[in-house]
């Protein structure tokens, strides 16, 4: 019988799964919540320690004396500074500047670099690869991957793994132990909070994942699915493909097209790197030039759009969800750009979302207006562009 | 300006008096925050009375606290989390004893649980809900309102009045009455009119009696239910929460917030009297012998202290302070804050193992069977006893922030009515146990393995509440929140927006509109009548 791909933690979360809420990504099937609500997953995440299957992305070993060139090839950052034991975020673009795709590089050793990306992107790296001396290889399927963020995600570690997970920086990774098996463990996430990727052979999925829930227990461990991260990810700032922004290799017309530094990946775009790189030319003008748009948040005035509500007797209503619909931005009658995803913040008490502006709404303070509908009404309650990310504790980077 | 020169003296360092502090500061005003304890937060605090168990000591969940506040104040930049508490468990009595009754954070949830014990309950459910929502959504723009004194003719208070007429005349006949009805009636009436089931009209009944000395057949509890439901209706959605890190971390974040908009605080220093010159306010004497000077004094102390003890009566028309002194503040509820080597088990649903994913400790556990069960604990306090079979709401803090218990370890917060300010005998230590004991032997007759699970308790009467937190009679809500203590009489007629017969003397605290449960409201809207009297 035909079956949907599951992933290799699915003998346990599907006996967790009571709603039968499911979501596609990149093929598998992954869990959406666990409840039929999202507060205590998104509350896990901001609170205690959240345990969600990541094992979707897509990954690549790449291996050999080149893979450091292929990188550099590649991506915008400069893989030169990357140190072993260091985990860049990076975008990747095409020639004309805009972004394939974003996602992660970790430096195994001196020639073993592992990459996570969101579309497939071996074609890529191999056109790239021509007259280089590296191997890439498909890992996704070899390759479990669990991200444990929150708090108190550092206390469970410690409780599992042979080597305490103390001493790791933020975007660092370490080799580990846990029941003799071995994990790389980074500290990464899409939530903005504390927390960590532990990468694992797939066989050993299940005994890892027995291992951090057992250790967790006393420390509010709680699987999570994929809607809560995707409200915690919206107040980190953090965007997704096809959702805040569309590959190049989707677009339909150029408008659809961001470049790193629309999507306010300047810090990411390293021009003063050695040699030629996918894009730099169309990278530099624009740096020369300037944007035309950028993407920033937006917190809606709750009083301003109470009122909204209020002229037909109803208390505000928004989705208790992210919401991935585009909402037009506005100032006075012009369209100035979009939200692309939106979520009530149950942290920030706000109404906030990830948005595309045109230059010179782009401005942190600009008095905008985002749409809302209110009784089947198109609206536009007010707003403010903010600098993202919205919520940044502490902690994250300590 | 000299050192002890302020702009404005906040008396008091509950949540109120920072939030009020908090929010002057940020009008560019050089605020002092008196506390008298060593520690601020009034009845939101957090203390370590076992070591590794973080009691949150007084006050223990979180609906009311306005969300323009935490955003004004920016307060989850400051630490503030409210944590979801998604369902309330009440084990059920007599014949369905072994069974429970839970109402969860989903509608549908709750009436298809509903439905396992009435059908018809079930349907009324779906129908009540909406009406108490129209009915606290209608109420909600009233105290959004500064009251209007309906005596007055100040144009203000004319024009206020004519608000909420207009508001009145914009609301459907049956909306008016369902409120009208709210207003007077008992809750046990108002529940029996729409439900059958034992557990839900006790549950129900017993949020309608909460901090007053009443019982749930006594007129007027009806509307103290609409009152809780208020939170359900405010800025998205979510009911009761629990603060992470207990109350101390509501009045923490508040805080940090004051602090960092300048405002000073200062802990053990016990106000003596409020200064008073050429028949206005002007400062503050301290127990100590300091002097602190400023046109504008808030008191965020209960009402009792604020006109009776900080300033002397003859600066009060006669009529005031007899109003105050008639004031009702009977407590008539305690805490029992217990730390746990393990979860006690319920026997109406049981765990295995360790009970870490417990859905029934996740949420409230609510000691309320039947209306009869409450009012039979009301008779006791009645007559000055301490309830032998008391109304109990509990929450395991720690099964929603880990960190307020050693790992695998747990605190139990556990609120419990009535225990009678008045009692016979008076307090002390023997009594103390008796109500420690009443609780204990409640809580084992649902969860019998209750005792070998405590480490330690803490048992806090309406007594202790009044030394500890200095809310004069040790009420929650710093007066009773009965029909002729609430919007226009609160605390006393013509007394409402915050100001007092004293020039340069403010009141702004639960005792005042628009009232307890750690809403923080009176103290945002007394610092923005006091900004706007700017009596600078």
């Amino acid at each position: 019988m035909f079956q949907l791909k599951t992933t290799p933690f699915h003998e346990r979360t599907s006996k967790l799964c009571l709603p039968q809420n499911w979501r596609r990504w990149a093929g598998y099937l992954v869990v959406g919540s666990y409840d039929l609500t999202l507060d205590r997953e998104y509350w896990a995440i901001r609170n205690s320690a959240a345990l969600i299957d990541v094992t979707p992305l897509m990954k690549y070993m790449i291996t050999g004396k080149d893979a450091s060139r292929l990188l550099n090839r590649v991506v915008t950052r400069d893989m030169d500074k990357l140190k072993v034991g260091q985990v860049y975020y990076t975008g990747w673009c095409d020639d004309e500047g805009k972004m394939i795709d974003d996602g992660t590089i970790s430096r195994l050793d001196e020639t073993t670099y592992r990459m996570t990306s969101a579309d497939p992107s071996l074609r890529w790296l191999s056109m790239n690869a021509v007259g280089l001396d590296v191997e890439i290889t498909e890992v996704t399927d070899e390759v479990a991957a669990l991200s444990f963020q929150g708090p108190n995600s550092r206390k469970v570690l410690n409780k599992v793994a042979d080597d305490p997970v103390d001493g790791l920086k933020y975007f660092r990774l370490m080799q580990n132990q846990v029941d003799g098996i071995p994990v790389t463990i980074s500290r990464t996430g899409y939530t903005g909070d504390l927390g960590f990727e532990i990468w694992m052979d797939a066989k050993d999925a299940l005994t890892i994942w027995d291992a951090l829930m057992d250790a967790g227990q006393d420390y509010g461990i709680t699987p999570v699915g994929i809607l809560a991260m995707d409200m915690a990810r919206v107040e980190a700032g953090l965007f997704m493909i096809e959702v805040d922004y569309t590959s190049t290799s989707h677009a339909w017309i150029e408008p659809q097209k961001s470049s790193p530094f629309e999507l306010g990946l300047d810090w990411t775009v390293a021009l003063d790197k050695q040699g030629y790189f996918v894009g730099r030319r169309a990278l530099e003008r624009e740096k020369r030039e300037g944007s035309a748009w950028k993407m920033m948040g937006l917190e809606v005035e709750w009083e301003g759009m109470e009122q909204l509500f209020k002229s037909v007797g109803l208390p505000p209503q928004i989705p208790g969800m992210a919401f991935r619909g585009s909402l037009p931005v506005m100032v006075g009658n012009i369209q100035v750009g979009y939200a692309s995803t939106s979520t009530w913040s149950p942290l920030l008490k706000k109404y906030i979302a990830l948005a595309h502006l045109q230059k010179p709404y782009y401005e942190v303070g600009t008095n905008v207006r985002m749409e809302i509908t209110v009784e089947h009404h198109r609206q536009h309650a007010p707003a403010k562009v903010v600098k993202l990310p919205f919520y940044e504790p502490e902690w994250k980077k300590k | 300006m000299t050192a002890n020169q302020y702009d404005a003296i906040i008396i008091g360092g509950g949540h109120n008096g920072l939030v009020a502090a908090a929010y002057l500061a940020r009008a560019g005003k050089k605020v002092v925050v008196l506390e008298r304890r060593h520690i601020v937060g009034g009845a939101a605090v957090t203390e370590e009375i076992f070591p590794g168990y973080k009691f949150t000591e007084f006050s223990y969940v979180v609906s009311l606290l306005r969300p323009e506040i935490i955003r004004d104040l920016e307060l989850p930049k400051h630490g503030l989390k409210i944590l979801p508490l998604p369902s309330t468990f009440t084990p059920m009595d007599g014949e369905r004893r072994g069974d429970y009754l839970a109402s969860w954070d989903d509608h549908d949830l709750t009436r298809r649980e509903l439905y396992r014990h009435s059908p018809k309950d079930a349907e009324a459910y779906d129908e009540y809900a909406p009406v108490m929502a129209r009915a606290a959504k209608a109420i909600k723009p009233i105290i959004n309102l500064i009251p209007p004194d309906p005596s007055s003719l100040h144009p203000r208070d004319l024009f206020n009045l004519l608000k909420v007429g207009q508001y009145a005349k914009s609301l459907s006949e049956k909306e008016l009455y369902t409120i009208a009805k709210l207003v007077t009636q008992s809750s046990a009436d108002l529940l029996e009119e729409w439900f059958e089931t034992d557990a839900l009209k006790g549950t129900k009944a017993a949020s309608g009696i909460i901090g007053t000395f009443l019982g749930p057949r006594s007129p007027g509890t009806a509307y103290v239910l609409l009152h809780h439901y208020m939170g359900e209706i405010d800025g998205a959605f979510r009911a009761w929460g629990f603060a992470k890190g207990g109350s101390g971390g509501v009045s923490g974040s508040i805080l940090n917030a004051a602090k960092a908009l300048g405002v000073e605080i200062r802990v053990n220093a016990s106000v003596k009297q409020v200064i008073v010159k050429n028949g206005r306010a002007v400062g503050v004497a301290l127990e100590n012998g300091d002097e602190l000077h400023s046109n504008v004094v808030m008191s965020a102390a209960d009402p009792k202290r604020t006109f009776l003890q900080f300033v002397e009566s003859r600066y009060f028309p006669e009529d005031f302070v007899t109003s105050i002194q008639n004031f009702r503040t009977r407590g008539s509820s305690g805490k029992v804050n217990i730390a746990l080597s393990e979860l006690p088990n319920f026997t109406a649903l049981p765990f295995e193992g360790k009970g870490a994913d417990s859905a029934l400790h996740r949420g409230a556990v609510s000691i309320s069977p039947s209306i009869d069960y409450i009012e039979r604990a009301y008779d006791d306090a009645k007559y000055g006893q301490i309830s032998k079979r008391p109304y109990l709401d509990m929450i395991f803090p720690s099964m929603i922030d880990p960190d307020m218990a050693p790992p695998g370890e747990h605190v139990l917060s556990c609120f419990v009515q009535y225990a009678p300010y008045d009692l016979e005998g008076g307090w002390n230590d023997e009594k103390r146990n008796e109500l420690g004991e009443a609780v204990i032997s409640t809580i084992e007759e649902y969860a019998p393995n209750i005792r070998k699970c405590i480490v330690g308790m803490q048992v806090i009467s309406p007594k202790d509440i009044e030394a500890i937190a200095g809310i004069t009679g040790g009420n929650i809500f710093h007066g009773e929140l009965l029909l002729h203590q609430i919007f226009f009489l609160r605390p006393v007629p013509q007394w409402v927006d915050f100001r007092t017969p004293l020039k340069g003397y403010y009141f702004g605290a639960s005792g005042a509109h628009p009232g307890g449960g750690v809403m923080g409201a009176a103290g945002m809207l007394a610092a923005k009548e006091i900004l706007k009297d700017g009596n600078w």
